[in-house]
């Protein structure tokens, strides 16, 4: 289902919990809304299911608004926060009732609980009831049941929040390969950068209120288009002075530019490792040093400027107060009007003589 | 370990001073001419419709109340459309004939219904007696046990949430449906826990009723007002014959509800 939303707004007595919203997803696309908490997504997400009204803006679903359309003839999925499961029906139960409310035939009904207990994997299980199941069986019944009416766009609030980190990580490949063989619209809301990354065809960013951007997660992370979405994906640090780095000099062109610096931006070790970029890097200090699993994270101070970086382990392991070089690869650079990448000047020309 | 002991035994003669003797010397006065006595006390006319009238009113009591209860509570702890403070407020009320003495309510009744009010002397001319009638009666233990049902209900209906019928309206089903097929099955026992109470309520209701029917034997009297008269009477083993009826009627029903709550644990 192609699914438009132009100038959606939403407020909760005072609070304004959605801001002039306006997206389009094109049939068949996986989006997830992220952002941090209380921003907003689950206040679109329910106003696209019909089950809050906007106040004012417009949501169109193949063309035709459905704004004025109870939630009953949407034709919509909704996988809630928590599940949802009717407690007090079984597995097949809670997966017929959708179809019995549209009153399938008892065969037909028959064959679609069997096909969707099969797709899910909850085979074995139809006679159970929802308390006697693990997280992830009923995160797979609520997401059988959402399916079973066969609809057209499928909404999932939070469908990993209440899971344990292994299964988690499971459920949410299984999910992607499920919709991609449905080839239904799904628009899922997390605050989980890894999860939307990960699983989705384009994310929508939401702060306040706001749409901050939509693209693909490689666009997003590639090219933040404000302050917020640069500093909320990846873990970053805020640099107030950036003009003061090597390369970086003409950030000092605008006044009050500040650079964000992602840790991934940033190589460090010692002059040997540089080779002919060795103009490009500066001097820095080791500060702390702190062992990730499957990396080093390292905090190196330069001139004032504080940084963090990921270091390979299998690189010569670095100490707290070792001298090292340290280059930046870019910076993300905003002011009050507007915001840019920028590349280190100096990696460009490796001849360059800096004076 | 001694000082334990104490406390266990004062409990423990607290409970049978205060409800297991008192249910004896009941049985004991209702028995002490015999069986014919007992008997005779419940076969009176006036006994018999007695019983009949409180009867009566404990079933369509009971119906109202459990109807209008059930309503009352989904508004407000679902409605969207009933402002937060409105809610507030009703919700304070509902408390209201908890708080306020039955007598009271029972002379609100008389004030607002009664022959010499507006509202009743009308109705009076039209023919249609309230107060110092059936109807009036009906009004008074309506008021005393409207908080019962919904006091009951309330607390479910918020600790299960609203997402398990928002998740019925997403796959199609309307109001009605929902509140049939997934609503009703997850309030059934609390209802069935406020039906309980209220029936018991409405059997030994007395002082509501007592000032809103005027007492008039074999019209107006309900078994506990009979007791009341049988005892101002020193008939005391008619007494103790209608008291063991409503007294026996009443273990009966908090025995029932002692069975529907262990039920309520199995979902």
């Amino acid at each position: 289902m192609h699914v438009e939303v132009r100038g959606l707004n939403k407020s909760f007595g005072s609070f304004q919990a959605v801001k002039d919203v306006g997206f389009s997803v094109e049939k068949g696309q996986l989006i997830g809304l992220l952002g941090p908490s209380g921003g907003g997504k689950t206040s679109i997400l329910r106003m696209l299911a019909g089950l809050e009204t906007p106040d004012s803006g417009d949501i169109v679903f193949h063309g035709q608004r459905v704004n004025d359309l109870p939630p009953q003839e949407r034709g919509i999925g909704f996988v809630f926060q928590n599940y949802a499961l009717f407690k007090h029906m079984t597995v097949s139960e809670n997966i017929a009732f959708g179809l019995e409310v549209k009153k399938w035939n008892k065969a037909k009904i028959k064959e679609r609980v069997a096909n969707l207990t099969e797709l899910t994997g909850l085979k074995g299980f139809e006679s159970r009831y929802p308390h006697q199941l693990s997280g992830g069986q009923r995160q797979r019944v609520a997401f059988a049941r959402a399916l079973a009416p066969e609809p057209q766009l499928l909404l999932l609030d939070e469908p990993f929040a209440a899971i344990d980190a292994k299964i988690r990580h499971e459920l949410r490949s299984w999910l992607r390969e499920m919709i991609d063989r449905l080839g239904i619209t799904s628009i899922f809301v997390t605050h989980d950068q890894d999860e939307a990354i990960e699983v989705a065809d384009e994310i929508m960013i939401i702060n306040k209120g706001n749409l901050e951007q939509k693209g693909s997660p490689w666009e997003i992370y590639k090219d933040p288009k404000t302050p917020f979405v640069a500093g909320f994906i990846g873990e970053s640090r805020i640099v107030d002075n950036i003009a003061e780095l090597r390369g970086f000099a003409d950030a000092a062109a605008t006044s009050g530019t500040k650079g964000l610096i992602r840790p991934e931006y940033i190589e460090i070790g010692r002059k040997e490792e540089f080779a002919q970029l060795l103009s490009a890097t500066e001097a820095g200090r080791v500060s702390h040093i702190h062992f990730r699993g499957s990396e080093w994270l390292v905090e190196v101070e330069v001139g004032g400027i504080k940084l963090v970086t990921y270091r390979s382990l299998e690189k010569e392991v670095l100490h707290p107060g070792d001298e090292v070089q340290v280059l930046v690869h870019r910076a993300y650079l905003f002011n009050d009007n507007q915001s840019w990448v920028m590349e280190n000047k100096l990696k460009a020309d490796p001849m360059f003589v800096y004076i | 370990m001694t000082v334990r002991r104490l406390w266990i035994g004062l409990t423990t003669l607290i409970f049978a001073v205060l409800l297991i003797v008192p249910l004896l010397r009941i049985v004991q006065g209702a028995f002490d001419n015999g069986w014919s006595g007992f008997s005779a006390g419940i076969t009176r006319p006036e006994a018999l419709h007695a019983l009949l009238m409180t009867g009566i009113i404990a079933v369509s009591v009971t119906i109202v109340n459990t109807v209008f209860g059930v309503m009352l509570s989904l508004y407000l702890v679902r409605a969207n459309w009933l402002g937060k403070r409105l809610k507030a407020v009703m919700n304070a009320i509902v408390d209201l004939p908890f708080a306020v003495s039955p007598v009271i309510g029972g002379l609100m009744i008389v004030l607002l219904l009664g022959p010499d009010s507006a509202v009743g002397a009308l109705l009076g001319r039209a023919g249609v007696d309230i107060v110092y009638a059936l109807p009036g009666m009906i009004l008074a233990t309506l008021f005393v046990t409207f908080p019962i049902v919904i006091r009951e209900v309330m607390p479910v209906l918020q600790e299960v949430g609203s997402q398990q019928e928002e998740a019925a309206h997403m796959m199609g089903a309307y109001a009605w449906t929902t509140f049939w097929r997934v609503t009703w099955p997850l309030i059934r026992w609390s209802v069935v826990y406020g039906v309980i109470l209220t029936v018991a309520r409405c059997l030994g209701e007395f002082g509501a009723v007592l000032v809103v029917s005027g007492n008039i034997i074999n019209k107006t009297q309900t078994a506990t007002t009979l007791v009341y008269q049988d005892v101002e009477n020193f008939d005391l083993t008619a007494a103790n014959a209608v008291a063991l009826v409503l007294a026996a009627a009443s273990v009966l029903l908090l025995l029932v509800m002692e069975w529907s709550k262990s039920r309520k644990e199995v979902h």
